[in-house]
């Protein structure tokens, strides 16, 4: 592709009337060519913009680092009245503006010039002129982004001004990356086979995607045809099997496109060809009414072949004769066998390690998907596992912590502090929240279970429609502090953004503060008290309505604050707390009620199994989704209490 | 047997008479038979409602009487929906097929018919060849099997596994509501071959019925639906009536004391819910032909939940109180959200229904839980003159709410 | 219970007479867009729109003399809802046009109904194509004017080699990918090459998917994604990649659902440079645009945008006024006929022309995403004629659309017969 592109803009520079611009020719100045030019540079096409920007990099004009340099930045502009081009720097209230000679213009409002706006592939191109100004540039940001430029878009001529650079570099990290970025380039466009295989063999064990995606060019195949009993040409990859390697069909289709059999006949053609050859209401003696099967239209066919009225087609018993008369092989792109073995060998080497790579990654992924869904279901193994209420509303709660932090935001502008405020209040909001449902509804309907899901529903519903009205349907932004921006990488292949490193670290306090809770307080004893025998609880003078209420709110305000961090990395909607609240009661469900353990299980494994599947199928996230929660309805048929079940008096009912 | 039956239970009589006078009435008041009172598109809505309120009997049955809160019942709905939109939408495509095809100068093969049938339907959602789960859908007699065989099996099989393992109460509606979910997620899959998100369509146009104007065919639809409700209130109310009867009341009061007694409490707790999984599908099947078009959006698990809502508000534990709720919500749902409904002005904001039904509507689950546990059907207990026992708040047993009054008063 | 049923037959009647009540002397323009549900949101604002239009065409004097009369309805994102309120705008409320529907699926929900009842429908959002109805006009984009121009400037402008074409998994993306992929295959792209992944609405876990795209640079091609997924999920689509440090120089997005209103659910400055494809941008410079915006500030609010449905209502409204003062009546056929060949022009320059196979000429527009959450346009095209059947598609390039010459939505120009006059549904 890029061979092509290379090939049509030399053909564009042979027609263009740039032959005035000839290379290095001092008469003419870069405020010049950018005036010839004027139709291309207003409407810039990466195609054909190359010969300009290369005879502006090529006129030896000072200003023409300037002018490329303005105009992929956006500053250089068209000044209505007059149609001249002007560079310009942005004040207050307009712009500065220069003549391409430099000289000053004066100042002009933002409505008196038009900007010019290069897409980003005429961007890349001028940048990829601007390389070789830039490599040996004081300014060590510009250099920093020369190499940038490098990297995205190696190319052949990039090498020399590179190595000529790499002497002189003295930042030690720029140093590094010239020095790869020049091995990465000659292992690529080094004339010198030695020189190559040297720059391979330099990278060995190196995981770089950009290293594979130099690599592997040189590897890619091709897969070609020949008669039997020929030399093969080319640097010969593999040779194929028909039957094994590559089916009967596919090995026929590859002679058909070398023009090395005939193509096969399609049903299609076949009925185009009998239609053709319709007398008298029958094709061949045989009436057109019996032509409704295949085999009937194959038979006329066939007598049409007879008769010579129609070319022979390939029957099966030919195509396997042609199959068997010709050889199949596989060729390298990369000429040089000694360049693709060492290539090879480089890649086959880092493997094992990639496919290890690849799995910690996939396994952090899961590990974040599970912290995620134990975040949204901490509360609910209060609320559910311990007092066993079903709070269908849950998920409303997570909502309202997601757009209490919406709402703080409005108010404080700085994310940070913003962040540190709406998490606390998040908890109280959706704390009070739980408490006025608990002393409102829940507490009437301890006794009948299967209503409270109803009576929470009802609510539910109430509350999303409410966010509804208040919100609106669209979606909301929360924003994270710019520390929480990025990712937080170990190498090209394993990375994990810091939003959900954040979001792990959260579900582990949660996970602590909870056990510290149950195990450790005052309150946390009262609890199991309750939960084990209220009326024996409450003989020892444990009032059981206030901790109901204390530990229903309790579980609401988590679900609060994982509503934040659940806002934080996706999206704040009404409907966040349906997608989370099948997910929140399957995990604790699976995991075991009334074990934060067997919660924390239940969130790995439904993490784990959901990553899994998307890793077997990745084109349908969709699929992963269905048989993971497949998979936990025959999960809980062979362990209906769960991963963690609690045994003896404990376990209830 | 029959008119002991029927004796023992007048209000099934009532119920007939009141649903024959209902359909007749309505054929009075239509466009096609009457005097044009009641436009087409209201006598489709009402035929819907009569399916919806079948399948709200199916839930009485299931819930009220046998105690298991299914939040899946409306999967099974939708999947009878589905078997009988394949062939709907099969047969109507075969007949435009085979009518282009008829233009050409040959003949077409059974496999050109197939392949343009294919194309035809799957051609929206970029596919071109028939899944296997079309297999049938040529046939009207195997697919109408299939409305019942498909949800049924799922149903024994589903229930065999959880009801095998114990798996009871919430732990059960939880599952149900997972099972809803899947098949949900499935169905969305375009892999799954329905056509995911865009399901399947052009339903009310009848294979064979092109001549026939929809203002008919909806009448039609209408005398079926009723059809089936009456038929389905019959058995329903027969099989609670007798001694299998009083066993599932008894499993739902206290499953163990009836598995002590020797009955095999898995066994009956599977026919029923395999048997209302059924009158589900039968309904959804009469249901979507009306409606036009089925997805699967129409098995998302809030859909069952409604369903529940629907017979809590109607009164647990009597027939025609799922056949009222079911009826008179969905009926308002649509009033409400049809914009007709006229907006409050309170001066300072004005409540527009169309934002506000559905707070109300969830609002008022709370209070029918909470304050009339057994839903409207109260009301015609308070026109009897029936009133609970005054037990100075102890409690009537695990589910008093569901309890039929008789019962409540032994 | 009696007296339930009594109550039941008497707001059943109560609903009725009320639609009864006919004006004759106005003009019915029947508006089908949800006001409530998932679509609302998007739906609101094309209501919202053709009052405005309504009420200007009423100050102007109306059509023929008469004036307009808005019949709203809400189908509440309910796909049997929109056909069932459908067939009342066309037979209770005895409407002479109907604007609305956005989904796929609402289309061809109402498509059944008004081919039956012979209805007119203007349809004003972009849309996978393989379609042409009697009784639809599409004033939104083929994918011949969005998705095929937008692959245009990937493979030209950016040099992009391998593509990963996400999708939410619904009947728009599915269609429209199946069709890219022929194309891309047309233009020299491996199959190997093309990376395709369907997710669920409101999907929110996307850091697999990202990784799994940044993976496909290892073999040395540039890659780029194509992006039809819908609505909310877009917003932890682009939150993942500004976290794994995807820039659009090394791998550009263009996406096709997203507009102003998406972005405004996120901070976009680590998004800059990614790309979506329109006919519209409420940032295009021409004083038309300038024009209708401050008119439809004035009208709605000053901080409503204006995006690409709300201009197609616009010439799909301007348009149907024409045809009924040239044919004299609001009689749907001819209505139809006079439509054919009518001009309006577009708000961001150039003129639409109504084709037909009843679809648009329109301009293609394709812009980069600022940190202020606007786009500047950085490619635009002559107005492109719509195409109804996709030429990329092997059973689709033999079909064609014309209902003025031969009055068929689905002619073979191979075996030169008409496949069907009703549409697939």
């Amino acid at each position: 592709m890029r061979a092509a592109v290379a090939a049509l803009v030399l053909v564009l520079v042979s027609l263009l009337p740039l032959a005035a611009l000839a290379q290095g020719d001092p008469q003419v100045s870069a405020a010049q060519i950018v005036e010839n030019n004027r139709a291309q540079i207003e409407k810039p096409s990466r195609q054909t913009i190359g010969p300009v920007i290369s005879a502006l990099a090529a006129s030896g004009d000072p200003q023409a680092v300037d002018i490329l340099t303005a105009w992929a930045n956006r500053g250089l502009g068209l000044r209505k009245s007059d149609g001249a081009f002007v560079l310009m720097t942005e004040t207050a209230d307009g712009y500065a503006l220069r003549l391409l000679d430099g000289t000053d213009a004066g100042t002009a409002a933002r409505a008196d010039i038009t900007e010019l706006r290069p897409n980003s592939g005429v961007r890349g191109v001028i940048a990829n002129a601007l390389v070789q100004f830039q490599l040996t540039d004081p300014d060590r940001a510009r250099r920093a982004s020369a190499l940038t430029t490098i990297a995205r878009d190696p190319a052949p001529e990039l090498l020399e001004p590179l190595r000529a650079s790499l002497e002189a570099e003295t930042d030690p990290a720029l140093r590094a990356q010239k020095d790869r970025l020049n091995r990465l380039l000659t292992l690529r466009f080094d004339p010198d086979p030695a020189a190559r295989i040297a720059a391979i063999d330099s990278f060995s064990g190196d995981l770089g995607l950009d290293l594979r995606a130099a690599l592997n060019p040189l590897l890619a195949t091709t897969r070609r045809a020949a008669p039997q009993g020929t030399a093969l040409e080319g640097n010969i990859a593999r040779e194929l099997d028909p039957g094994s390697d590559l089916t009967e069909t596919e090995a026929y289709d590859l002679l058909v496109a070398a023009n090395l059999a005939p193509a096969r006949l399609t049903p299609a053609e076949l009925k185009a060809a009998l239609v053709a050859n319709i007398v008298d209401g029958a094709v061949a003696g045989i009436p057109l009414a019996e032509l409704n099967t295949q085999a009937a239209r194959n038979r006329a066919y066939t007598a049409l072949e007879v008769a010579g009225l129609v070319p022979i087609a390939a029957t099966d018993e030919e195509v396997t004769q042609s199959v068997a008369a010709h050889r199949f092989f596989e060729t390298y792109a990369e000429a040089d066998a000694s360049v693709t073995a060492a290539a090879s060998s480089v890649l086959s080497g880092i493997e094992i390690k990639l496919g290890t790579m690849q799995m910690a990654d996939l396994t952090l992924d899961a590990l974040s998907l599970a912290s995620i869904y134990f975040l949204a279901a901490i509360g609910l193994a209060i609320t559910f596992g311990v007092m066993r209420v079903i709070n269908m509303a849950h998920g409303e709660f997570i909502m309202m912590g997601a757009y209490t932090g919406y709402v703080v935001q409005l108010f404080i502008p700085n994310y940070t502090l913003s962040l540190v405020v709406a998490l606390p209040l998040a908890f109280l909001v959706t704390f009070a929240a739980g408490v006025a449902m608990e002393r409102l509804v829940i507490r009437h309907l301890y006794k009948r279970p299967l209503e409270t899901l109803l009576a929470t529903f009802g609510i539910s519903i109430a509350l999303q429609q409410l966010a509804k009205n208040i919100f609106g349907t669209q979606a909301r932004p929360l924003t994270s502090p710019a520390w929480l921006d990025g990712a937080l990488t170990f190498n090209d292949i394993v990375s994990i953004s810091y939003i959900r490193v954040a979001i792990f670290v959260l579900a582990l306090l949660f996970l602590m503060f909870f056990l510290w809770l149950m195990k450790r307080t005052r309150l946390g004893l009262e609890v199991r008290a309750v939960t084990q025998n209220p009326s024996m609880a409450a003989s020892m003078g444990i009032n059981p309505d206030r901790i109901n209420m204390l530990t229903f709110g309790l579980g609401s305000g988590i679900a609060g604050i994982a509503g934040i961090a659940i806002g934080l990395f996706a999206k704040v909607t009404s409907e966040l707390g349906n997608d989370y609240i099948v997910q929140s009661f399957m995990t604790v469900v699976v995991g075991g009620v009334g074990n934060i353990w067997g919660t924390l299980a239940g969130a790995l494994m439904i993490g784990t199994l959901q990553k899994g599947i998307e890793w077997f199928n990745p084109s349908n996230t969709l699929a992963a989704q269905t048989y993971m929660i497949l998979f936990i309805i025959l999960f809980i048929q062979f362990r209906p209490r769960g991963i963690i079940a609690l045994k003896g008096r404990a376990a209830g009912d | 047997m029959t008119r002991t039956f029927l004796a023992r239970n007048p209000s099934v009589l009532i119920f007939l008479l009141i649903l024959s006078l209902f359909t007749l009435g309505v054929t009075v008041l239509s466009e096609a038979y009457g005097i044009a009172f009641l436009s087409t598109s209201f006598i489709k809505t009402l035929g819907k409602t009569l399916c919806l309120c079948l399948a709200a009997l199916a839930m009485d049955l299931i819930w009220g009487y046998a105690g298991i809160l299914s939040l899946g019942h409306m999967a099974f709905f939708a999947l009878g929906g589905y078997m009988i939109g394949m062939w709907l939408m099969y047969a109507r495509t075969e007949g435009i097929v085979i009518t282009a095809l008829s233009n050409e100068a040959l003949p077409a093969t059974a496999q050109e018919i197939q392949n343009g049938i294919a194309a035809q339907i799957f051609g929206v959602v970029g596919a071109s060849e028939l899944p296997g789960v079309w297999l049938f859908a040529h046939s009207l007699p195997l697919q109408l099997a299939l409305v019942v065989l498909v949800p049924g099996l799922l149903a024994l099989a589903f229930g065999w596994l959880a009801f095998r393992s114990r798996v009871t109460g919430v732990y059960l509606s939880i599952l149900t509501q997972a099972m809803t979910l899947a098949l949900a997620l499935y169905l969305f899959q375009n892999d799954s071959g329905l056509r995911g998100n865009n399901g399947l369509s052009g339903l009310q146009n009848i294979p064979g019925l092109d001549g026939v104007s929809q203002d008919r065919i909806s009448v039609w639809f209408l005398w079926a639906s009723a059809f089936a409700l009456g038929m389905g209130y019959l058995l329903v109310a027969w099989v609670v009536s007798g001694k299998f009867g009083s066993v599932i009341r008894a499993i739902r009061d206290d499953e163990a004391r009836v598995r002590f007694l020797g009955y095999s409490v898995e066994g009956y707790k599977l026919f029923v819910f395999t048997l209302t999984a059924i009158i589900a599908a039968i309904a959804g099947a009469l249901y979507y032909p009306q409606a036009g078009i089925i997805n699967p959006a129409e098995l998302a698990p809030i859909a069952s939940i409604y369903l529940a809502v629907w017979v809590a508000i109607g009164g647990r534990g009597r027939l025609y109180g799922a056949v009222i709720g079911a009826a008179l919500v969905s009926l308002l749902s649509s009033w409400f959200t049809g914009g007709r409904a006229p907006s409050i002005n309170l001066g300072f904001y004005t409540i527009n229904w169309v934002d506000w039904w559905l707070i109300l509507l969830g609002l008022s689950f709370v209070a029918v839980t909470l304050f009339a546990p057994k839903g409207i059907g109260g009301l015609f207990d308070l026109l009897q003159g029936l009133r609970s026992p005054d037990r100075k708040g102890a409690p009537l047993g695990p589910d008093d709410g569901a309890l039929l009054e008789k019962e409540a008063k032994e | 219970m009696s007296i339930f049923k009594g109550a039941l037959l008497a707001s059943a009647i109560a609903m009725t007479a009320g639609q009864v009540i006919a004006q004759e002397d106005t003009i019915k323009v029947g508006v089908l867009h949800s006001l409530s549900g998932s679509m609302a949101i998007s739906e609101t604002t094309l209501k919202d729109v053709m009052l405005m239009l309504i009420e200007e065409q009423n100050a102007k004097g109306g059509v023929l003399g008469k004036k307009l009369e808005a019949v709203v309805v809400d189908p509440a994102s309910d796909w049997p809802l929109f056909a069932e309120k459908a067939r009342e705008l066309m037979t209770v409320s005895n409407v002479d046009v109907m604007f609305g529907c956005w989904t796929s699926v609402s289309r061809k929900s109402v498509l059944p109904v008004i081919e039956e009842l012979n209805g007119l429908l203007f349809y004003p959002v972009q849309y996978e194509g393989e379609e042409s109805s009697k009784n639809v006009f599409y004033t939104g984009a083929a994918p011949n004017q969005q998705a095929i121009p937008a692959t245009d400037y990937f493979l030209e402008e950016l040099g992009v080699e391998k593509f990963a074409l996400l999708g939410t998994d619904y009947v728009y993306p599915r269609t429209t990918n199946n069709i890219l992929e022929s194309y891309l295959k047309s233009k020299g792209i491996a199959e190997s090459d093309i990376f395709v992944n369907y997710t669920p609405f409101g999907h929110s876990d996307w850091s697999k998917i990202v990784a799994d795209v940044v993976a496909l640079g290892a073999d040395g091609k540039k890659v780029g994604v194509i992006s039809t997924i819908n609505g909310d999920a877009n917003i932890g689509f682009y939150k993942e990649l500004a976290a794994a440090g995807v820039s659009a120089d090394d791998i550009p997005v263009v996406a096709f659902s997203v507009g102003e209103e998406e972005l405004s659910g996120l901070d976009t400055s680590n998004l800059v440079g990614h790309l979506a494809a329109w006919n519209y941008f409420q940032s295009a410079e021409s004083d038309l645009n300038s024009e209708w915006i401050a008119k439809w500030k004035a009208f709605a609010g000053e901080n409503r945008v204006f995006n690409d449905p709300m201009e197609a209502h616009v010439i799909g409204f301007n348009l149907w006024v024409q045809a009924v003062e040239k044919a004299g009546t609001t009689d749907v056929d001819a209505v139809r006929s006079a439509m054919y060949g009518l001009e309006t022009p577009n708000l961001t320059g150039g003129i639409a022309k109504m084709l037909p196979n009843h679809h648009l000429t329109k301009p293609v527009l394709i812009g980069e995403i600022r940190a202020d959450g606007q786009f500047d346009i950085v490619s635009s095209t002559e107005p492109v004629p719509g195409d109804a059947w996709t030429d990329f598609l092997p059973e689709s390039a033999v079909l064609e659309a014309d209902w003025a010459e031969l009055g068929c939505g689905m002619y073979n120009t191979e075996t030169k017969t008409c496949v069907q006059i009703k549409s697939n549904y």
